[in-house]
């Protein structure tokens, strides 16, 4: 009995590793990222658009549109993409497709994002240059293949949402003489809503947090994007690009940049879990 | 002109089975084109041969060394630590205010993107640890950033153990622990022993977290503290620096084949879950 007390004590001290190591990130990022920030001045660093370390400038505005253009992008080609995947495999499709199919989808999600870039890069991209114009390293292009990544997350998740209606709801759509579509859009949808919005907010933050695949095939330029054809550069890629050579207030300017990417995150996460959460409230009240 | 619902649904579920015939078509799309441009070059010689001329020539043997000695020995550290989480989420206390601490530090961990472990992990092991861009800092981080998924698969095996399981076994006079050693760990170690394997997969996919701790030195890694460049960061410099798209191709392909094996090992260890489970 005795050592069943000292063998959970264990158990506990290691448990609280996820929480502790989720400690030291945020401690060590801001310790690095704050005080730039500061020192150059909130107004300055979030609200201009003027990047240039070697004159010290720090403005990361057009980034952070960069990020959200193309996150809304990503998310816009995501939620059709795998609504459709979602209702078709749990409504529609034979159960053995429907189970065969799931794996191939996390699949997609394991494929490494260095490989979704690349094949943006030499097959998306020239095609986006000679059909639409531009240089074909585009807002555009960075979405779908975001859109692309974000889609077995997306997906995955809208399937639990969708697997968690009562039976009897759809059975009672049906019985009243709806079709399945019908029952799909006015019973299905609305019952599963809290936990497809939750979806398509992780599915953002993946697409905001996205690093190498966007690098690739966005352009990065450093001018806010005036369309959807123009290159532009994200939070994530800022870091990624110029962390190899940066340093002194430079590297604290990419710190400062990954605090912002950071807090924007959470605030994405915890949206997400709220609302997930607001949903199987609802579920134990019932 | 009113369309009749029958109609509409024609309409509405064929648009939604052409959305799912694009994806599965880009997922085969994706995977041909590099199989098909990068297999031809996949020799014996460029698998066991040292690069030279930053990658122009030679093959990737230091690549898959450090890829392996990277994403194995982040495994081999976040999958005990999430299964002891999990095992004591599950087993050893009731839902608390603790167990919302603890869960909520793994959702908000697995949510943190690589870039930001990657800027983790440069300054707090490589810098303030003094480990340098090293094999170890790599591992490091990846461990941090592959523990939730660990944690989450681990006890969603382990809260599938049936209780009746437990129930016997304590009954026979089992402690907890033996119980949950012998019994509820050995019933959920295929479901456990996914999730280890679907993070492994995620080790060697990273591509940003290890650039910024493990760095991209080309040479064989001789110990932890060497750093070493993994092969999805080789692929990404040779294709973005237009150093040898054949070579890149070659990389991508083994990259695939990597994960296309971890993938299938994870899928038929499910299976064999799934089976036990509905005994």
């Amino acid at each position: 009995m005795k050592r069943d007390k000292v063998i959970g004590a264990i158990l506990l001290v290691v448990a609280l590793s996820a929480i502790s190591g989720l400690a030291l990130i945020t401690v060590f990022i801001f310790r690095e990222g704050v005080p730039i920030i500061l020192r150059v001045g909130p107004r300055q660093f979030f609200l201009s658009t003027d990047w240039d370390p070697s004159l010290g400038h720090f403005g990361i505005l057009s980034m952070m549109v960069g990020s959200l253009f193309v996150t809304v992008g990503a998310a816009v080609i995501g939620v059709v993409f795998s609504l459709s995947l979602a209702i078709v495999l749990t409504q529609f499709a034979p159960p053995v497709l429907a189970a065969a199919l799931k794996p191939v989808i996390e699949l997609l999600a394991g494929i490494p994002s260095v490989v979704y870039g690349f094949v943006g890069v030499v097959t998306l991209v020239p095609l986006i240059r000679h059909w639409l114009g531009g240089p074909g390293l585009s807002v555009l292009a960075a979405s779908i293949v975001l859109g692309v990544m974000i889609l077995p997350t997306i997906t995955s998740i809208a399937i639990d949402a969708l697997e968690a209606v009562p039976r009897t709801y759809l059975e009672g759509s049906i019985a009243l003489g709806a079709t399945r579509w019908q029952t799909v859009t006015m019973v299905l949808l609305r019952a599963a809503r809290s936990g497809l919005v939750a979806a398509v907010i992780l599915g953002m933050g993946r697409a905001i947090g996205e690093t190498m695949a966007v690098i690739m095939v966005a352009g990065n330029a450093l001018d806010v994007p005036r369309s959807l054809l123009a290159p532009v550069r994200t939070l994530t890629s800022n870091i990624a690009l110029e962390m190899g050579y940066a340093s002194g207030d430079h590297r604290q300017a990419l710190f400062a940049t990954g605090v912002t990417l950071f807090v924007i995150i959470t605030i994405l996460n915890t949206a997400a879990l709220a609302v997930s959460r607001q949903r199987s409230g609802k579920r134990h009240a019932r | 002109m009113k369309v009749s619902p029958v109609t509409t649904q024609r309409i509405a579920v064929g648009f939604m089975w052409m959305l799912t015939g694009i994806t599965l078509a880009v997922l085969v799309f994706i995977l041909a084109f590099i199989l098909v441009h990068g297999l031809p070059h996949v020799t014996w010689t460029f698998l066991t041969q040292s690069p030279s001329s930053m990658g122009r020539e030679g093959g990737i043997f230091p690549m898959i060394l450090g890829t392996f000695l990277v994403a194995g020995l982040a495994v081999l550290l976040a999958a005990p630590i999430g299964v002891a989480t999990a095992v004591y989420l599950s087993e050893y206390t009731r839902e608390g205010r603790l167990t919302l601490v603890i869960r909520f530090g793994a959702d908000c961990l697995s949510g943190v993107p690589s870039i930001i472990f990657g800027l983790f992990g440069f300054v707090f092991f490589a810098i303030t640890l003094g480990m340098g861009l090293s094999v170890l800092s790599g591992s490091l981080t990846l461990a941090l950033m592959v523990l939730p998924t660990i944690i989450r698969t681990s006890e969603e095996a382990i809260r599938a153990v049936p209780t009746s399981y437990r129930e016997v076994s304590l009954g026979l006079g089992g402690t907890r622990w033996q119980t949950v050693f012998y019994v509820v760990l050995r019933s959920a170690l295929p479901g456990i022993s996914t999730g280890i394997v679907l993070s492994l997969g995620r080790s060697i996919s990273e591509t940003a977290a290890v650039m910024l701790t493990a760095g991209s030195a080309l040479r064989l890694p001789r110990s932890l503290f060497d750093s070493s460049r993994t092969l999805a960061l080789h692929f990404y410099l040779l294709s973005r620096e237009g150093i040898s798209m054949p070579n890149a191709y070659a990389t991508a392909s083994v990259l695939i084949i990597a994960i296309l094996a971890l993938n299938l090992l994870a899928y038929s260890l499910m299976r064999r879950f799934a089976v036990k489970a509905t005994r």
